[in-house]
């Protein structure tokens, strides 16, 4: 299992990267690899804005839909539409090449909720992976 | 039972194996006091013989073709089935297979489906096409509910032209949705009023829904209404009763409807008192993802070999469940093989062809009728193989004469529109023979002199 | 690509599209010409571009399905325990009589009276689908089992508003079709789902917690998916009752329960049947179906119209009433359009009529005993199955198997092989595999539904491809991995078709 120390993870399988102004949100290897082949992937507009814990875009494999929920409040900067043309990307690359959009986070404050790369390792462990 | 094969010994053998006395055991978990104590009361076993004379029976009470003349469209259209058709629907590899999960062993259903959707899409003028619906009603209602996930809006127009029992299930399917339906009043030529359009249709409309050919059997260009809607950011969709007129007449598609219904029944697949129908479901490209039904779609197995599978399930019911964009589970796969198995003997220029023919004889018997005295065409638009007659003396009593000499002489309107009970819808088709139409005009002639 | 990839594999020919096979100036039909006055459309209505069928000779269209036919397992060719669906053998009678004239070519808006074959057939078939399912009333109207629960779930709706009550919410176990929870929030309720206890079945415990005011109610399958019955099921249903709710029946494993038990009798409010399921009528590759719904007494004012009643007198008429008599004398049978608290019509017509014909001659056929007979041994045929196969893979809920028993591939993760694996390589044994990853809530799931036409040496030589297939999955899993290797088509990359979704052939 691929966990960059450099990243924050969501009990949701999001991974954040932020310089605490901005951040760039992307699904984590674990969330990729339980999906199975990622068949679509629907991104927020620019300038859509979320709170905490809402879902701000889907992610589909052959035999499953999922909803992906914001690990933070923001509002959208960029979304990454080379993904949404080739959804295969999301199981190659989730932590590079497959980042879902960026964000300009709302209440910095809310990075600290999020669980360090061990702390992530722990909670699949806990949740019987 | 010739159904069911296991012997006395094998039961012994096979309880033994389970590991119980006899089969009652095996129904201990329902609760003793609510298992039927006695039989169930319905008919004793018939053998095979009694039972096929028990059902041709059953089946002479009912007035039908083969004695019988009939003038009866309204949705539900008597056409010529080519033999091939039965002969290969009957097939068991066909008939007796489920839906296509396992896309390795049900290459012939999916391949049938995937020239299917390309066919109908063809005939309706559209990019795409599902599966199939149950039928065209409830591919009207599917059409809307579509159409108001696409707008988010919630103001849905209805032409009163359009088949009153199509309106009657879109009415039954809206009951607990956020939508509201409007009424479009007809002219007295039968077509669409422009005039209630133009002063309703806002930007609140989802969608206009129209008949084409209308219930009426009125076949108009509704190109305009078409760009009304649009201008109001709307969709429009077209529903079809009589899937055969689409040969010589333009497409939805090529009116610049967005979703287009129409019943299959036509086109290979026999009226049987009004079911299993066949529900043709079209639309642009751009609304694949909100779709109701199956779709089959081409890709290739890990030998590179083409094949074909069920795609974009993501949208149905076993997985989406709560969120699905339609709860529809089957499709009426065995009745859309018919409609392409007829479609693929048709062919290009069969299909224009008897669509044609249907024309000719309509206005044909058009010409004859209207000159009968006390007879007169109630609206003045085109039709394609049916249209409304009017008269003085009411329908009802006009019908039920022409049935006392064995013709079914059409469809009473006052049942649905207080303001046609004077009119009665007439249809013909290639089944109608020559002198059908003979015996049709003497008879009325005598009836109303 | 014209004529194209004629390629040999095995017995088989890659088939062209009828697309590509097309040939300008063929067709394989032919009309009769019209000799009459040329009548002419308004240029403005014609149309502009043709529809492009493809032009074929009828001996090609022959031979064309005839080749797509043979790649398709099915009943008449194959053991087919695909569980949860019922294939059994569709009998050829039933077949043969729906395409009596006088039934086939009967138009569903003719006078009534022309019409009292078709409206008896109607009508008894109502009488003996409330019979086996302990229920009052029946409409046969619903298109398939998914538009019976959505016709249901409008009656819930339709009554709980007739009493002026406001309730949200519909509670649906975790093991349900997911149909269950599609047609629930179509018909504008909010969709509660409960789990399933340790034992498989739903515990009453459980139950009173979710039992709130708000609950309209439950929507249960009886036997569940897991093939068992619910032995709390007079709990349950009473529980739901008590809060005033009611009990919606998914029968769609009504196959395990003829003239055994009644789901009225347990409590259940309404039921849809799946013809096609219990009665034999064909499931086509995929419908029609036909999803007729029974409710109890009180909801009767709820179905949809038309209604078909026996007139007064009518039950004599009926019996003395011969062949031809139908349209002379006085009708017998007829349709009530006039129901105040109806839900409305649900689809245009009166339903699948050729599917009611079949499930009729079926049950003629089969009698009382026959379908209770059907029942047991379809019971005993799921058990015999599951008591064979339990040393070999993994049982999850093994107590009170129905019909049906649902396995996992636990045993055999350890080698890495797949629920969809075993179900590939089974192919290759000549078997359709059973239904896979349902229900839900067991990881892995083989759901195997033999039904009772099956003889004792198919379900052996089945049994034994199971066993195969576990002992291969230790030896060889590649094999397993890698199967299908002798059908038509290897695994097909269904992400490569969601990702394109070329769903139509391009001219």
């Amino acid at each position: 299992m691929n966990l960059p120390e450099d990243l924050k993870y969501s009990r949701e399988h999001e991974w954040v990267k932020s310089d605490g102004k901005t951040a760039t949100i992307g699904i984590t290897d674990y969330a990729q690899e339980r999906l199975g082949e990622i068949v679509f992937v629907e991104l927020p507009n620019d300038g859509e804005e979320f709170e905490k814990d809402e879902t701000f875009g889907v992610v589909e494999s052959v035999k499953s839909v999922n909803d992906i929920y914001a690990p933070v409040s923001g509002r959208v900067i960029e979304s990454n539409d080379p993904v949404v043309e080739t959804p295969e990307i999301l199981n190659e690359d989730p932590y590079a090449e497959g980042w879902l959009i960026k964000v300009e986070l709302t209440d910095p404050r809310e990075l600290k909720d999020l669980m360090s790369a061990k702390e992530y390792e722990a909670f699949l462990k806990e949740e019987g992976e | 039972m010739r159904y069911l094969p296991h012997t006395p010994d094998e039961i012994q053998a096979m309880l033994q194996t389970v590991g119980v006395k006899e089969i009652n055991d095996l129904f201990a978990s329902i609760p003793a006091s609510k298992r039927c104590a006695s039989p169930l009361a319905l008919p004793e076993a018939l053998s095979e013989v009694d039972l096929r004379n028990t059902l041709r029976d059953l089946s002479r009470k009912n007035a039908h073709g083969e004695d019988w003349i009939s003038f009866l469209g309204g949705g539900a259209y008597s056409h010529y089935i080519p033999s091939a058709v039965p002969a290969l629907t009957s097939r068991g590899e066909f008939l007796t297979s489920y839906t296509p999960y396992q896309p390795e062993v049900a290459q012939g259903t999916l391949q049938a489906i995937y020239e299917y959707q390309t066919m109908v899409a063809e005939i309706l003028g559209l990019e795409i096409a599902n599966a199939s619906n149950y039928d065209v009603s409830t591919g009207v209602a599917e059409a809307v509910l579509m159409a108001l996930r696409v707008t988010e809006k919630k103001r849905v127009f209805v032409a009163r032209s359009l088949h009153p029992e199509y309106r009657e299930v879109l009415q039954t399917y809206l009951k607990n949705q956020d939508a509201e339906i409007r009424e479009i009043p007809f002219t007295p030529e039968g077509t669409l009023d422009r005039d209630f359009l133009k002063k309703e249709v806002n930007q609140d409309a989802a969608c206009v829904v129209a008949g084409y050919p209308n219930f009426f059997g009125v076949v108009e260009d509704l190109s305009d209404v078409a760009a009304l809607i649009h201008q109001h950011e709307g969709l429009f969709i077209t529903a079809t009763s009589e899937a055969l007129s689409l040969g010589i007449f333009q497409s939805p598609g090529e009116m610049g409807a967005d979703i287009a219904v129409a019943e299959g029944q036509s086109l290979g697949v026999p009226i049987s008192f009004g079911g299993p129908f066949l529900g043709f479901f079209a639309t642009k490209r751009a609304f694949i993802r909100n779709l109701p039904g199956r779709l089959v779609g081409e890709t290739v197995d890990k030998s590179g070999q083409r094949g074909f599978v069920l795609t974009l399930a993501t949208r149905e019911q076993h997985i989406r469940r709560e969120r699905a964009t339609s709860n529809i589970c089957t499709n009426v796969s065995l009745c859309a093989l018919s409609s392409a198995i007829t479609m693929a003997l048709w062919g290009k220029e069969g299909y224009r062809e008897l669509s044609d023919l249907n024309f000719q004889l309509s206005e044909t018997a058009k010409t004859r009728l209207g000159k009968i005295s006390g007879i007169k065409l109630k609206f003045s638009g085109t039709t394609f193989n049916e249209f409304v007659l009017r008269s003085e003396r009411p329908p009802p009593q006009i019908l039920e004469q022409l049935q006392s000499q064995k013709i079914l002489g059409g469809i009473a309107l006052g049942r649905w529109y207080p303001e046609l009970k004077d009119s009665w819808l007439f249809c013909i088709t290639e089944m109608n023979q020559q002198d059908h139409l003979d015996k049709y005009v003497e008879a009325l002639q005598g009836i109303l002199t | 690509m014209k004529n194209g990839n004629l390629t040999r594999s095995g017995i088989q020919f890659e088939e062209p599209l009828l697309f590509e096979n097309s040939t300008p100036g063929r067709k394989g039909c032919s009309f009769p010409t019209w000799k009459g006055k040329k009548h002419d459309i308004p240029p403005a209505l014609a149309r502009r571009q043709p529809a492009r069928l493809p032009e074929i000779s009828e001996p090609e269209v022959i031979r064309h399905y005839t080749r797509l036919s043979q790649w398709n397992f099915s009943i008449d060719t194959n053991f087919y325990p695909l569980g949860s669906c019922t294939m059994k053998y569709n009998p050829r009678l039933n077949e043969e009589v729906a395409r009596y004239t006088g039934f086939a070519h009967v138009h569903p808006l003719q006078p009534q009276e022309t019409v009292q074959g078709c409206l008896q057939l109607m009508y008894e078939l109502e009488r003996y689908l409330a019979e086996i399912s302990g229920l009052s009333a029946v409409t046969l109207q619903p298109a398939a089992g998914a538009h019976g629960e959505l016709t249901g779930i409008l009656i819930m709706q339709a009554y709980l508003q007739s009493k002026g009550e406001k309730r949200r919410k519909i509670l649906i176990p975790d093991s349900a079709h997911g149909t269950n929870p599609a047609t629930a929030a179509f018909g504008g309720f909010e969709v509660v789902q409960i789990r399933t206890g340790r034992d498989g079945i739903l515990t009453p415990e459980v139950l009173r917690e979710y039992m709130k005011p708000d609950v309209a109610g439950l929507m249960l399958t009886n036997p569940n998916t897991l093939g068992l019955f619910e032995r709390q099921i007079l709990e349950v249903t009473g529980i739901v009752h008590e809060g005033g709710g009611l009990v919606y029946g998914d029968g769609a494993n009504m196959n395990a329960l003829m003239g055994k038990a009644k789901p009225g009798d347990l409590g259940i409010d309404i039921l849809h049947f799946n013809l096609h399921k219990t009665f034999t009528t064909p499931h086509g590759g995929g419908g029609p179906g036909a999803g007729p719904v029974a409710v109890k007494k009180f909801l009767e004012p709820f179905l949809p119209v038309p209604r078909i009643n026996m007139l007064p007198g009518g039950g004599a008429a009926s019996a003395g009433g011969g062949p031809a008599s139908g349209w002379s004398g006085a009708p017998t049978y007829a349709l009530d359009f006039d129901q105040a608290q109806s839900i409305g019509r649900v689809r245009a017509f009166f339903g699948n009529f050729g599917m009611l014909v079949r499930a009729y001659t079926y049950i003629r056929e089969m009698g009382p005993d026959g379908l209770q007979r059907a029942s047991e041994l379809a019971v005993l045929n799921a058990n015999y199955i599951k008591a064979r196969l339990l040393p070999h893979y993994h049982l999850p809920f093994g107590e009170g198997t129905l019909h049906e028993a649902v396995f996992s591939d636990k045993k055999q993760k350890d080698f890495h092989v797949s629920t969809l694996d075993i179900a590939k390589r089974l192919i290759d044994y000549g078997y359709h595999p059973p239904t896979i990853y349902f229900p839900l809530i067991v990881f892995g799931a083989l759901m195997i539904e033999p039904t009772e036409t099956e003889t004792k040496s198919t379900l052996d030589q089945f049994c034994d491809a199971m066993i195969a297939i576990a002992q291969e999955a230790q030896t060889d899993p590649e094999k397993l991995q890698k199967a299908p290797h002798l059908s038509g088509h290897r695994r097909l990359d269904e992400a490569k078709a969601a990702r394109e979704l070329k769903v139509r052939y391009q001219f």
